[in-house]
Protein backbone atom coordinates (compact mmCIF):
# COMPACT_ATOMS: atom_id res chain seq x y z
CA UNK A 1 0.00 0.00 0.00
CA UNK A 2 0.92 3.27 -0.75
CA UNK A 3 2.04 5.85 2.32
CA UNK A 4 -0.85 8.43 2.22
CA UNK A 5 -0.06 11.29 4.47
CA UNK A 6 3.37 12.68 4.29
CA UNK A 7 3.08 16.27 3.50
CA UNK A 8 4.76 15.38 0.50
CA UNK A 9 1.94 13.03 -0.84
CA UNK A 10 -0.52 15.71 0.34
CA UNK A 11 1.11 18.27 -1.62
CA UNK A 12 0.85 15.78 -4.63
CA UNK A 13 -3.10 15.51 -4.50
CA UNK A 14 -3.81 19.27 -3.71
CA UNK A 15 -1.75 19.74 -7.22
CA UNK A 16 -3.64 17.14 -9.07
CA UNK A 17 -6.90 18.41 -8.01
CA UNK A 18 -5.51 21.73 -9.26
CA UNK A 19 -5.16 20.67 -12.41
CA UNK A 20 -8.11 19.24 -12.74
CA UNK A 21 -9.82 22.19 -11.89
CA UNK A 22 -7.65 24.02 -14.65
CA UNK A 23 -8.55 20.87 -17.36
CA UNK A 24 -12.62 21.73 -16.37
CA UNK A 25 -12.06 25.02 -17.09
CA UNK A 26 -10.48 24.36 -20.35
CA UNK A 27 -13.03 21.69 -21.17
CA UNK A 28 -16.07 23.65 -19.99
CA UNK A 29 -15.50 27.53 -20.34
CA UNK A 30 -16.30 27.93 -23.87
CA UNK A 31 -19.47 26.06 -23.74
CA UNK A 32 -20.66 27.49 -20.27
CA UNK A 33 -19.79 30.90 -22.76
CA UNK A 34 -22.42 29.87 -24.87
CA UNK A 35 -24.65 28.88 -23.01
CA UNK A 36 -24.64 32.32 -20.63
CA UNK A 37 -24.34 34.13 -23.44
CA UNK A 38 -27.86 32.66 -25.33
CA UNK A 39 -29.26 34.24 -22.07
CA UNK A 40 -28.19 37.67 -23.01
CA UNK A 41 -29.28 40.69 -24.49
CA UNK A 42 -27.55 41.27 -27.70
CA UNK A 43 -25.50 44.25 -25.90
CA UNK A 44 -24.48 42.43 -23.16
CA UNK A 45 -22.61 40.29 -24.71
CA UNK A 46 -19.65 42.76 -25.37
CA UNK A 47 -20.28 44.40 -22.02
CA UNK A 48 -16.83 45.35 -20.88
CA UNK A 49 -15.97 43.88 -18.20
CA UNK A 50 -17.62 40.67 -19.73
CA UNK A 51 -20.44 39.58 -17.21
CA UNK A 52 -20.07 35.93 -16.32
CA UNK A 53 -23.55 35.60 -15.20
CA UNK A 54 -26.19 37.19 -17.52
CA UNK A 55 -26.98 40.59 -15.86
CA UNK A 56 -30.55 40.50 -17.77
CA UNK A 57 -31.71 37.54 -18.05
CA UNK A 58 -33.87 36.76 -21.19
CA UNK A 59 -34.99 34.53 -22.99
CA UNK A 60 -35.41 36.98 -26.15
CA UNK A 61 -32.91 35.13 -27.95
CA UNK A 62 -35.10 31.29 -27.74
CA UNK A 63 -38.04 33.28 -28.51
CA UNK A 64 -37.05 34.55 -31.92
CA UNK A 65 -35.35 31.16 -32.74
CA UNK A 66 -38.49 29.24 -32.14
CA UNK A 67 -40.90 31.76 -33.48
CA UNK A 68 -39.13 31.67 -36.74
CA UNK A 69 -40.85 29.00 -38.88
CA UNK A 70 -37.93 29.13 -41.03
CA UNK A 71 -36.10 28.31 -38.18
CA UNK A 72 -37.70 26.06 -37.01
CA UNK A 73 -37.83 24.29 -40.70
CA UNK A 74 -34.07 23.46 -40.04
CA UNK A 75 -34.57 21.68 -37.36
CA UNK A 76 -37.25 19.53 -38.68
CA UNK A 77 -34.98 19.31 -41.79
CA UNK A 78 -32.58 17.76 -39.22
CA UNK A 79 -34.17 15.70 -37.39
CA UNK A 80 -36.07 14.13 -40.95
CA UNK A 81 -33.04 13.31 -42.54
CA UNK A 82 -30.85 12.01 -39.30
CA UNK A 83 -33.70 9.87 -38.52
CA UNK A 84 -34.57 8.76 -41.89
CA UNK A 85 -30.83 7.75 -42.36
CA UNK A 86 -30.55 6.07 -38.82
CA UNK A 87 -33.54 3.94 -39.61
CA UNK A 88 -31.77 2.64 -43.09
CA UNK A 89 -28.09 2.21 -41.77
CA UNK A 90 -29.42 0.27 -38.52
CA UNK A 91 -31.35 -2.08 -41.08
CA UNK A 92 -28.68 -2.70 -43.52
CA UNK A 93 -26.10 -2.50 -41.19
CA UNK A 94 -27.07 -5.56 -39.31
CA UNK A 95 -27.81 -7.82 -42.36
CA UNK A 96 -24.07 -7.14 -42.93
CA UNK A 97 -23.41 -7.93 -39.54
CA UNK A 98 -24.86 -10.71 -39.21
CA UNK A 99 -23.53 -12.12 -42.08
CA UNK A 100 -19.73 -10.77 -41.52
CA UNK A 101 -20.50 -12.19 -37.67
CA UNK A 102 -22.30 -16.17 -38.39
CA UNK A 103 -21.07 -16.82 -41.62
CA UNK A 104 -17.31 -17.84 -42.88
CA UNK A 105 -17.22 -17.35 -46.93
CA UNK A 106 -14.70 -16.64 -49.49
CA UNK A 107 -13.56 -12.72 -49.81
CA UNK A 108 -14.41 -11.95 -45.94
CA UNK A 109 -11.07 -10.75 -45.06
CA UNK A 110 -11.16 -8.52 -48.18
CA UNK A 111 -14.49 -7.18 -47.98
CA UNK A 112 -13.86 -6.28 -44.16
CA UNK A 113 -10.77 -4.59 -44.87
CA UNK A 114 -12.64 -2.79 -47.22
CA UNK A 115 -15.27 -1.61 -45.10
CA UNK A 116 -12.45 -0.58 -42.62
CA UNK A 117 -10.61 1.83 -45.37
CA UNK A 118 -13.97 3.38 -46.23
CA UNK A 119 -14.13 4.75 -42.83
CA UNK A 120 -11.21 7.21 -44.16
CA UNK A 121 -11.85 8.83 -47.72
CA UNK A 122 -11.97 12.17 -47.64
CA UNK A 123 -15.51 13.84 -48.35
CA UNK A 124 -14.29 15.90 -50.07
CA UNK A 125 -13.17 13.79 -52.70
CA UNK A 126 -17.14 12.40 -52.99
CA UNK A 127 -18.18 15.98 -53.14
CA UNK A 128 -17.70 16.62 -56.75
CA UNK A 129 -19.10 13.47 -57.99
CA UNK A 130 -21.96 13.46 -56.04
CA UNK A 131 -22.65 16.63 -57.09
CA UNK A 132 -22.53 15.44 -60.95
CA UNK A 133 -24.73 12.67 -59.92
CA UNK A 134 -27.16 14.15 -57.53
CA UNK A 135 -27.48 17.31 -60.16
CA UNK A 136 -27.77 14.82 -63.55
CA UNK A 137 -30.18 12.56 -61.65
CA UNK A 138 -32.84 15.69 -60.85
CA UNK A 139 -32.50 15.11 -57.04
CA UNK A 140 -30.28 18.57 -56.61
CA UNK A 141 -32.18 20.26 -53.15
CA UNK A 142 -34.21 17.19 -51.88
CA UNK A 143 -34.08 14.99 -48.95
CA UNK A 144 -33.50 11.77 -50.94
CA UNK A 145 -29.62 13.41 -52.23
CA UNK A 146 -29.11 13.83 -48.38
CA UNK A 147 -29.89 10.54 -46.95
CA UNK A 148 -28.50 8.58 -49.91
CA UNK A 149 -25.25 10.35 -49.47
CA UNK A 150 -25.00 10.45 -45.63
CA UNK A 151 -25.72 6.41 -46.13
CA UNK A 152 -22.18 6.02 -47.75
CA UNK A 153 -20.86 7.42 -44.58
CA UNK A 154 -22.74 6.31 -41.73
CA UNK A 155 -22.86 2.59 -42.61
CA UNK A 156 -19.01 1.41 -42.73
CA UNK A 157 -18.91 2.57 -38.72
CA UNK A 158 -22.52 0.81 -38.83
CA UNK A 159 -21.83 -2.43 -39.81
CA UNK A 160 -18.20 -2.42 -37.96
CA UNK A 161 -20.41 -1.68 -34.65
CA UNK A 162 -22.97 -4.16 -34.72
CA UNK A 163 -20.58 -6.60 -36.08
CA UNK A 164 -18.35 -6.51 -33.35
CA UNK A 165 -21.65 -6.71 -30.69
CA UNK A 166 -22.82 -9.36 -32.86
CA UNK A 167 -19.52 -11.34 -32.07
CA UNK A 168 -19.89 -10.79 -28.47
CA UNK A 169 -23.60 -13.08 -28.72
CA UNK A 170 -22.34 -17.02 -28.56
CA UNK A 171 -23.29 -18.67 -31.29
CA UNK A 172 -25.09 -21.72 -29.92
CA UNK A 173 -28.09 -19.28 -29.66
CA UNK A 174 -28.82 -19.21 -33.50
CA UNK A 175 -27.39 -22.73 -34.03
CA UNK A 176 -30.18 -23.71 -31.76
CA UNK A 177 -32.75 -22.54 -34.44
CA UNK A 178 -30.41 -24.49 -37.09
CA UNK A 179 -30.70 -27.45 -35.12
CA UNK A 180 -34.93 -27.27 -35.21
CA UNK A 181 -34.67 -26.95 -39.10
CA UNK A 182 -35.01 -23.08 -38.73
CA UNK A 183 -33.03 -20.53 -41.22
CA UNK A 184 -30.58 -18.04 -40.38
CA UNK A 185 -33.32 -15.74 -41.79
CA UNK A 186 -35.62 -16.81 -38.63
CA UNK A 187 -32.27 -17.02 -36.19
CA UNK A 188 -31.82 -13.46 -37.14
CA UNK A 189 -35.41 -11.97 -36.25
CA UNK A 190 -36.32 -14.31 -33.49
CA UNK A 191 -33.12 -14.83 -31.61
CA UNK A 192 -30.40 -12.13 -32.47
CA UNK A 193 -32.33 -9.21 -33.08
CA UNK A 194 -34.17 -8.78 -29.87
CA UNK A 195 -31.00 -9.88 -27.71
CA UNK A 196 -29.14 -6.95 -29.88
CA UNK A 197 -31.02 -4.41 -28.31
CA UNK A 198 -28.16 -2.62 -27.04
CA UNK A 199 -26.29 -2.66 -30.03
CA UNK A 200 -29.03 -1.65 -32.23
CA UNK A 201 -29.04 1.37 -29.93
CA UNK A 202 -25.64 2.13 -30.09
CA UNK A 203 -25.26 2.11 -33.28
CA UNK A 204 -28.47 3.94 -33.80
CA UNK A 205 -26.75 6.79 -31.37
CA UNK A 206 -23.74 6.80 -33.20
CA UNK A 207 -25.17 7.39 -36.84
CA UNK A 208 -27.80 9.36 -35.56
CA UNK A 209 -24.32 11.52 -34.01
CA UNK A 210 -22.58 11.45 -37.80
CA UNK A 211 -26.09 12.52 -39.68
CA UNK A 212 -26.73 15.68 -36.74
CA UNK A 213 -23.53 17.05 -37.79
CA UNK A 214 -22.77 17.07 -41.33
CA UNK A 215 -21.62 20.04 -42.94
CA UNK A 216 -20.19 19.69 -45.84
CA UNK A 217 -22.95 17.50 -48.55
CA UNK A 218 -26.11 19.40 -46.58
CA UNK A 219 -23.61 23.24 -48.03
CA UNK A 220 -23.58 21.96 -51.18
CA UNK A 221 -26.41 19.73 -52.00
CA UNK A 222 -28.84 21.61 -51.46
CA UNK A 223 -29.67 25.49 -52.13
CA UNK A 224 -33.33 26.55 -51.19
CA UNK A 225 -33.98 28.17 -47.16
CA UNK A 226 -36.44 25.34 -46.60
CA UNK A 227 -34.02 22.48 -47.44
CA UNK A 228 -31.64 23.52 -45.10
CA UNK A 229 -30.42 21.74 -42.08
CA UNK A 230 -29.20 22.98 -38.48
CA UNK A 231 -25.63 23.27 -39.07
CA UNK A 232 -26.04 25.46 -42.34
CA UNK A 233 -28.93 27.26 -40.39
CA UNK A 234 -25.79 28.50 -38.03
CA UNK A 235 -24.38 29.28 -40.99
CA UNK A 236 -26.79 31.44 -42.37
CA UNK A 237 -27.48 33.36 -39.82
CA UNK A 238 -23.80 34.13 -39.27
CA UNK A 239 -24.20 35.66 -42.92
CA UNK A 240 -27.62 37.62 -42.75
CA UNK A 241 -26.97 39.40 -38.92
CA UNK A 242 -23.91 39.46 -38.23
CA UNK A 243 -24.58 40.88 -34.99
CA UNK A 244 -27.08 38.78 -33.45
CA UNK A 245 -24.98 37.00 -31.45
CA UNK A 246 -27.42 35.68 -28.84
CA UNK A 247 -29.68 34.42 -31.33
CA UNK A 248 -26.59 32.19 -32.64
CA UNK A 249 -25.96 31.08 -29.05
CA UNK A 250 -29.61 30.17 -28.58
CA UNK A 251 -29.76 28.21 -31.66
CA UNK A 252 -26.42 26.45 -31.21
CA UNK A 253 -27.61 25.37 -27.54
CA UNK A 254 -31.05 23.83 -29.18
CA UNK A 255 -28.75 22.21 -31.67
CA UNK A 256 -26.65 20.43 -29.54
CA UNK A 257 -29.86 19.72 -27.67
CA UNK A 258 -30.44 16.44 -28.98
CA UNK A 259 -26.91 15.08 -28.65
CA UNK A 260 -26.45 16.09 -24.97
CA UNK A 261 -29.90 14.40 -24.07
CA UNK A 262 -28.37 11.10 -25.63
CA UNK A 263 -24.80 11.68 -24.08
CA UNK A 264 -26.56 12.01 -20.53
CA UNK A 265 -29.33 9.51 -20.74
CA UNK A 266 -27.21 6.58 -22.10
CA UNK A 267 -23.21 7.89 -21.88
CA UNK A 268 -22.47 4.15 -22.61
CA UNK A 269 -23.77 3.67 -25.97
CA UNK A 270 -22.24 7.30 -27.28
CA UNK A 271 -18.38 6.03 -25.80
CA UNK A 272 -19.09 3.27 -27.37
CA UNK A 273 -19.93 4.57 -30.64
CA UNK A 274 -16.63 6.42 -30.20
CA UNK A 275 -14.10 4.40 -29.83
CA UNK A 276 -15.75 1.73 -32.58
CA UNK A 277 -13.26 0.89 -35.33
CA UNK A 278 -10.29 2.37 -33.29
CA UNK A 279 -9.77 0.18 -30.46
CA UNK A 280 -10.30 -3.16 -31.08
CA UNK B 1 -31.65 -35.46 -42.87
CA UNK B 2 -31.47 -36.77 -45.59
CA UNK B 3 -28.66 -36.40 -47.93
CA UNK B 4 -30.55 -34.45 -50.70
CA UNK B 5 -31.85 -31.70 -47.82
CA UNK B 6 -28.53 -31.41 -46.46
CA UNK B 7 -26.98 -30.54 -49.48
CA UNK B 8 -29.46 -28.04 -50.08
CA UNK B 9 -29.16 -27.18 -46.86
CA UNK B 10 -25.40 -26.53 -47.48
CA UNK B 11 -26.16 -24.66 -50.57
CA UNK B 12 -28.30 -22.20 -48.34
CA UNK B 13 -25.51 -21.57 -45.93
CA UNK B 14 -23.19 -21.20 -48.78
CA UNK B 15 -24.99 -18.17 -50.32
CA UNK B 16 -26.46 -16.90 -47.40
CA UNK B 17 -23.63 -14.17 -46.35
CA UNK B 18 -23.75 -12.63 -49.58
CA UNK B 19 -27.39 -12.11 -49.42
CA UNK B 20 -27.05 -10.54 -45.99
CA UNK B 21 -24.08 -8.39 -47.29
CA UNK B 22 -25.70 -7.44 -50.66
CA UNK B 23 -27.79 -4.04 -49.73
CA UNK B 24 -24.63 -2.67 -47.80
CA UNK B 25 -22.00 -3.78 -51.19
CA UNK B 26 -24.02 -2.24 -53.28
CA UNK B 27 -24.57 1.03 -51.64
CA UNK B 28 -21.07 1.10 -50.72
CA UNK B 29 -20.10 -0.02 -54.76
CA UNK B 30 -22.20 2.35 -56.29
CA UNK B 31 -22.09 5.55 -54.08
CA UNK B 32 -18.33 4.96 -52.77
CA UNK B 33 -16.54 2.80 -55.18
CA UNK B 34 -17.87 4.09 -58.52
CA UNK B 35 -17.73 8.43 -57.59
CA UNK B 36 -14.31 7.70 -56.79
CA UNK B 37 -14.28 6.23 -60.21
CA UNK B 38 -15.88 8.99 -61.71
CA UNK B 39 -13.70 11.85 -59.84
CA UNK B 40 -10.17 10.06 -60.91
CA UNK B 41 -12.48 10.35 -64.84
CA UNK B 42 -13.03 13.97 -64.09
CA UNK B 43 -9.57 15.07 -63.18
CA UNK B 44 -8.47 14.21 -66.60
CA UNK B 45 -11.69 15.81 -68.65
CA UNK B 46 -11.71 19.80 -69.84
CA UNK B 47 -14.89 21.16 -67.93
CA UNK B 48 -15.80 18.18 -66.20
CA UNK B 49 -19.63 17.84 -64.95
CA UNK B 50 -20.06 21.07 -66.89
CA UNK B 51 -20.35 19.75 -70.25
CA UNK B 52 -21.98 16.82 -72.26
CA UNK B 53 -18.93 16.03 -74.01
CA UNK B 54 -15.79 17.04 -71.94
CA UNK B 55 -12.41 15.99 -74.04
CA UNK B 56 -9.71 14.66 -72.89
CA UNK B 57 -7.00 16.75 -70.73
CA UNK B 58 -4.51 14.72 -69.90
CA UNK B 59 -2.25 15.90 -66.93
CA UNK B 60 -3.08 19.50 -67.40
CA UNK B 61 -5.40 19.88 -64.59
CA UNK B 62 -2.36 18.10 -61.92
CA UNK B 63 0.18 20.24 -64.31
CA UNK B 64 -2.09 23.58 -63.23
CA UNK B 65 -2.83 22.55 -59.59
CA UNK B 66 0.76 21.70 -58.60
CA UNK B 67 2.03 25.56 -60.36
CA UNK B 68 -0.23 27.12 -57.98
CA UNK B 69 1.33 28.83 -54.89
CA UNK B 70 -1.87 28.51 -53.00
CA UNK B 71 -1.86 24.37 -53.27
CA UNK B 72 1.44 24.92 -51.65
CA UNK B 73 0.49 26.81 -49.22
CA UNK B 74 -2.61 25.29 -48.38
CA UNK B 75 -0.71 21.77 -48.26
CA UNK B 76 1.52 23.06 -45.73
CA UNK B 77 -1.02 25.16 -43.32
CA UNK B 78 -3.04 21.34 -43.67
CA UNK B 79 0.25 19.79 -42.39
CA UNK B 80 0.68 22.49 -39.37
CA UNK B 81 -2.78 22.02 -38.20
CA UNK B 82 -3.48 18.62 -38.66
CA UNK B 83 0.17 17.95 -36.74
CA UNK B 84 -0.04 19.95 -33.91
CA UNK B 85 -4.10 18.68 -33.63
CA UNK B 86 -2.60 15.35 -33.33
CA UNK B 87 0.23 16.03 -31.05
CA UNK B 88 -1.79 18.49 -28.69
CA UNK B 89 -5.20 15.88 -28.80
CA UNK B 90 -2.63 12.96 -27.66
CA UNK B 91 -1.10 15.29 -25.00
CA UNK B 92 -4.07 16.33 -23.56
CA UNK B 93 -6.52 13.08 -23.75
CA UNK B 94 -2.89 11.85 -22.37
CA UNK B 95 -2.79 14.09 -19.42
CA UNK B 96 -6.64 13.92 -18.71
CA UNK B 97 -6.69 10.15 -18.95
CA UNK B 98 -3.68 10.14 -16.71
CA UNK B 99 -5.55 12.49 -14.04
CA UNK B 100 -8.65 10.60 -14.21
CA UNK B 101 -6.91 7.31 -13.71
CA UNK B 102 -5.03 8.03 -10.36
CA UNK B 103 -6.44 7.00 -7.34
CA UNK B 104 -6.02 10.23 -5.47
CA UNK B 105 -9.55 11.34 -6.46
CA UNK B 106 -12.98 10.18 -5.31
CA UNK B 107 -14.99 8.00 -7.43
CA UNK B 108 -17.72 9.88 -7.87
CA UNK B 109 -15.66 13.03 -8.89
CA UNK B 110 -14.22 11.02 -11.11
CA UNK B 111 -17.19 10.16 -12.84
CA UNK B 112 -18.64 13.46 -13.05
CA UNK B 113 -14.91 14.98 -14.41
CA UNK B 114 -15.35 12.27 -16.72
CA UNK B 115 -18.43 13.48 -18.31
CA UNK B 116 -17.68 17.27 -18.27
CA UNK B 117 -14.50 16.39 -20.00
CA UNK B 118 -15.90 14.27 -23.01
CA UNK B 119 -18.16 17.39 -23.72
CA UNK B 120 -16.21 19.01 -26.71
CA UNK B 121 -16.64 16.36 -28.29
CA UNK B 122 -20.38 16.24 -28.31
CA UNK B 123 -20.37 20.03 -30.36
CA UNK B 124 -21.22 20.22 -33.83
CA UNK B 125 -17.81 21.48 -36.08
CA UNK B 126 -20.02 24.78 -36.46
CA UNK B 127 -21.08 25.30 -33.15
CA UNK B 128 -17.25 24.97 -32.47
CA UNK B 129 -16.50 27.54 -34.95
CA UNK B 130 -19.20 29.68 -33.72
CA UNK B 131 -18.74 29.71 -30.05
CA UNK B 132 -14.52 30.16 -30.90
CA UNK B 133 -15.52 33.76 -33.20
CA UNK B 134 -17.56 35.12 -30.28
CA UNK B 135 -14.82 34.21 -27.62
CA UNK B 136 -12.24 35.30 -29.68
CA UNK B 137 -14.22 38.51 -31.15
CA UNK B 138 -11.83 41.37 -30.95
CA UNK B 139 -14.47 42.97 -28.24
CA UNK B 140 -14.72 39.43 -26.87
CA UNK B 141 -14.10 37.90 -23.56
CA UNK B 142 -10.87 36.54 -24.77
CA UNK B 143 -9.08 39.77 -25.51
CA UNK B 144 -11.10 41.83 -22.51
CA UNK B 145 -9.13 38.67 -19.96
CA UNK B 146 -5.69 39.25 -21.46
CA UNK B 147 -5.45 43.12 -22.03
CA UNK B 148 -6.76 43.34 -18.11
CA UNK B 149 -3.97 40.78 -17.29
CA UNK B 150 -1.41 42.85 -19.08
CA UNK B 151 -0.73 40.05 -21.54
CA UNK B 152 -1.93 41.55 -24.71
CA UNK B 153 -1.48 45.69 -25.08
CA UNK B 154 -4.12 46.02 -27.58
CA UNK B 155 -7.18 44.11 -29.09
CA UNK B 156 -5.95 40.99 -31.05
CA UNK B 157 -7.71 40.40 -34.31
CA UNK B 158 -6.98 36.73 -33.58
CA UNK B 159 -9.22 35.40 -37.11
CA UNK B 160 -8.86 38.00 -39.03
CA UNK B 161 -5.08 39.01 -38.68
CA UNK B 162 -2.69 36.53 -41.10
CA UNK B 163 -0.20 36.23 -38.39
CA UNK B 164 -2.59 34.63 -35.83
CA UNK B 165 -5.87 33.14 -38.10
CA UNK B 166 -3.98 29.67 -38.49
CA UNK B 167 -3.07 29.09 -35.15
CA UNK B 168 -6.39 30.68 -33.61
CA UNK B 169 -7.91 27.34 -36.22
CA UNK B 170 -5.61 25.25 -34.83
CA UNK B 171 -6.77 26.03 -31.10
CA UNK B 172 -10.29 25.66 -31.69
CA UNK B 173 -9.42 22.16 -33.44
CA UNK B 174 -7.29 21.07 -30.54
CA UNK B 175 -9.73 21.90 -27.93
CA UNK B 176 -12.54 20.22 -29.97
CA UNK B 177 -10.45 17.08 -30.62
CA UNK B 178 -8.56 15.44 -27.49
CA UNK B 179 -11.85 13.64 -26.12
CA UNK B 180 -11.06 10.63 -28.56
CA UNK B 181 -7.74 10.33 -27.61
CA UNK B 182 -8.72 10.39 -23.65
CA UNK B 183 -11.61 8.57 -24.32
CA UNK B 184 -9.47 5.84 -25.75
CA UNK B 185 -6.40 5.93 -23.19
CA UNK B 186 -9.05 6.17 -20.71
CA UNK B 187 -9.93 2.54 -21.30
CA UNK B 188 -6.82 1.40 -22.02
CA UNK B 189 -5.43 2.43 -18.75
CA UNK B 190 -7.89 -0.12 -17.18
CA UNK B 191 -7.10 -2.66 -19.11
CA UNK B 192 -3.11 -2.48 -17.81
CA UNK B 193 -2.76 -5.50 -15.34
CA UNK B 194 -2.37 -4.05 -11.69
CA UNK B 195 0.69 -6.73 -10.99
CA UNK B 196 2.71 -4.88 -13.09
CA UNK B 197 2.28 -1.72 -10.70
CA UNK B 198 3.05 -3.78 -7.75
CA UNK B 199 5.98 -5.73 -8.93
CA UNK B 200 7.30 -1.94 -10.02
CA UNK B 201 6.77 -0.38 -6.81
CA UNK B 202 8.48 -4.04 -5.09
CA UNK B 203 11.45 -3.04 -7.31
CA UNK B 204 11.37 0.66 -6.26
CA UNK B 205 10.19 2.53 -9.02
CA UNK B 206 9.57 6.08 -9.09
CA UNK B 207 6.03 7.57 -10.83
CA UNK B 208 7.49 9.05 -13.33
CA UNK B 209 9.55 5.84 -14.30
CA UNK B 210 6.61 3.40 -14.08
CA UNK B 211 4.71 6.10 -16.23
CA UNK B 212 7.98 5.64 -18.98
CA UNK B 213 8.44 1.86 -18.27
CA UNK B 214 5.27 0.47 -18.05
CA UNK B 215 1.78 2.93 -18.94
CA UNK B 216 3.20 4.49 -22.45
CA UNK B 217 4.19 1.18 -23.64
CA UNK B 218 1.10 -0.45 -22.61
CA UNK B 219 -1.29 2.50 -24.81
CA UNK B 220 1.05 2.30 -27.50
CA UNK B 221 -0.95 0.19 -29.90
CA UNK B 222 -4.11 3.04 -28.71
CA UNK B 223 -1.15 5.59 -29.18
CA UNK B 224 -0.28 4.67 -32.79
CA UNK B 225 -4.02 3.71 -34.31
CA UNK B 226 -5.79 6.41 -32.80
CA UNK B 227 -2.98 9.49 -34.43
CA UNK B 228 -3.19 7.49 -37.50
CA UNK B 229 -6.95 7.32 -37.81
CA UNK B 230 -7.02 11.38 -36.40
CA UNK B 231 -4.66 12.27 -38.58
CA UNK B 232 -6.66 11.06 -41.64
CA UNK B 233 -9.67 12.79 -40.42
CA UNK B 234 -7.93 16.22 -39.47
CA UNK B 235 -6.22 16.19 -42.63
CA UNK B 236 -9.93 16.38 -44.10
CA UNK B 237 -11.52 19.14 -42.05
CA UNK B 238 -13.56 21.65 -43.58
CA UNK B 239 -16.50 22.86 -41.95
CA UNK B 240 -14.32 24.60 -39.19
CA UNK B 241 -11.84 26.64 -40.87
CA UNK B 242 -15.01 27.10 -43.19
CA UNK B 243 -16.95 28.90 -40.77
CA UNK B 244 -13.91 30.90 -38.39
CA UNK B 245 -11.94 32.05 -41.30
CA UNK B 246 -13.45 30.61 -44.67
CA UNK B 247 -9.76 29.97 -45.79
CA UNK B 248 -8.28 33.72 -45.56
CA UNK B 249 -7.83 36.25 -44.49
CA UNK B 250 -5.24 35.74 -47.41
CA UNK B 251 -4.98 32.38 -47.89
CA UNK B 252 -3.65 32.33 -44.29
CA UNK B 253 -5.50 29.27 -43.15
CA UNK B 254 -6.67 28.08 -46.60
CA UNK B 255 -6.14 24.15 -46.44
CA UNK B 256 -6.24 21.26 -48.77
CA UNK B 257 -10.42 20.52 -48.35
CA UNK B 258 -11.52 24.77 -48.63
CA UNK B 259 -9.05 24.87 -51.40
CA UNK B 260 -10.58 22.47 -53.24
CA UNK B 261 -13.67 23.67 -52.27
CA UNK B 262 -13.29 26.64 -53.69
CA UNK B 263 -12.07 25.70 -56.71
CA UNK B 264 -15.17 23.31 -57.06
CA UNK B 265 -18.32 25.52 -56.48
CA UNK B 266 -16.83 29.54 -56.43
CA UNK B 267 -14.76 28.77 -59.20
CA UNK B 268 -16.72 26.34 -61.02
CA UNK B 269 -13.18 24.60 -62.19
CA UNK B 270 -14.43 21.24 -61.13
CA UNK B 271 -11.50 19.28 -63.42
CA UNK B 272 -9.31 21.48 -61.67
CA UNK B 273 -11.06 20.44 -58.18
CA UNK B 274 -11.07 17.03 -59.04
CA UNK B 275 -7.75 16.80 -59.70
CA UNK B 276 -6.72 18.17 -55.98
CA UNK B 277 -10.00 15.80 -54.16
CA UNK B 278 -7.91 13.01 -55.84
CA UNK B 279 -4.48 14.54 -54.75
CA UNK B 280 -5.99 14.49 -51.23
CA UNK B 281 -7.74 10.83 -52.05
CA UNK B 282 -4.24 9.63 -52.59
CA UNK B 283 -2.49 10.87 -49.22
CA UNK B 284 -5.76 9.49 -47.18
CA UNK B 285 -5.32 5.88 -48.88
CA UNK B 286 -1.50 5.84 -48.27
CA UNK B 287 -2.25 6.62 -44.47
CA UNK B 288 -5.34 4.27 -44.67
CA UNK B 289 -2.56 1.60 -45.99
CA UNK B 290 -0.68 2.15 -43.29
CA UNK B 291 -3.57 2.18 -40.62
CA UNK B 292 -4.75 -1.40 -41.52
CA UNK B 293 -1.28 -2.85 -41.95
CA UNK B 294 -0.50 -1.89 -38.14
CA UNK B 295 -4.11 -3.24 -37.42
CA UNK B 296 -3.89 -6.51 -39.18
CA UNK B 297 0.28 -6.66 -37.26
CA UNK B 298 -1.23 -6.44 -33.83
Amino acid sequence: MRKRHTPKDRLITVALHVALAAGLFFAAFPIYWMLSSSFKSNTEIFALPPTVLPKAFTLEAYAAILGDPVKLRFFFNSYFVAGAVTVLTVLIALLAAYGFSRFNFRGKGSLNTLIISTQTIPPITLLIPFFGLVVSYGIFDTYVALILTYLVFTLPYAILLMTGYLNTLPRDLDEAVAVDGGTSWTALWRVIVPISLPGIVATSVYTFLLCWNEFLFALTLTKSTSMRTVPIGIQLLMGQHAFEWNQMMAMSVLGSLPLLIIYLVAQRFFLAGMTAGSVK
Amino acid sequence: MTRQKRSHHRLKRAVAPYLYLSPSLLIIGLLMLLPMVTVIGYSFQNSAVLRRDPSFAGLKHYQAIFADPVFWASLWHTLYFTCMSVVFHMTIGMVFALMLNSDRINPTLRNILRVLYILPWLFTAVIIAVIWRLLLEPNGVVNSVLMQMGIIGSKVEWFSSPATALHAVTFANIWAGYPLFMVSLLAGLQGIPRDFYEAADIDGAKAYQKLIFITIPQLMPIIISISLLDFIWTMQVFPLIWITTGGGPIYSTEVLSTYTYKLAFSSYNLSQASASAVVILLISLGLTLLYIRYQKAR
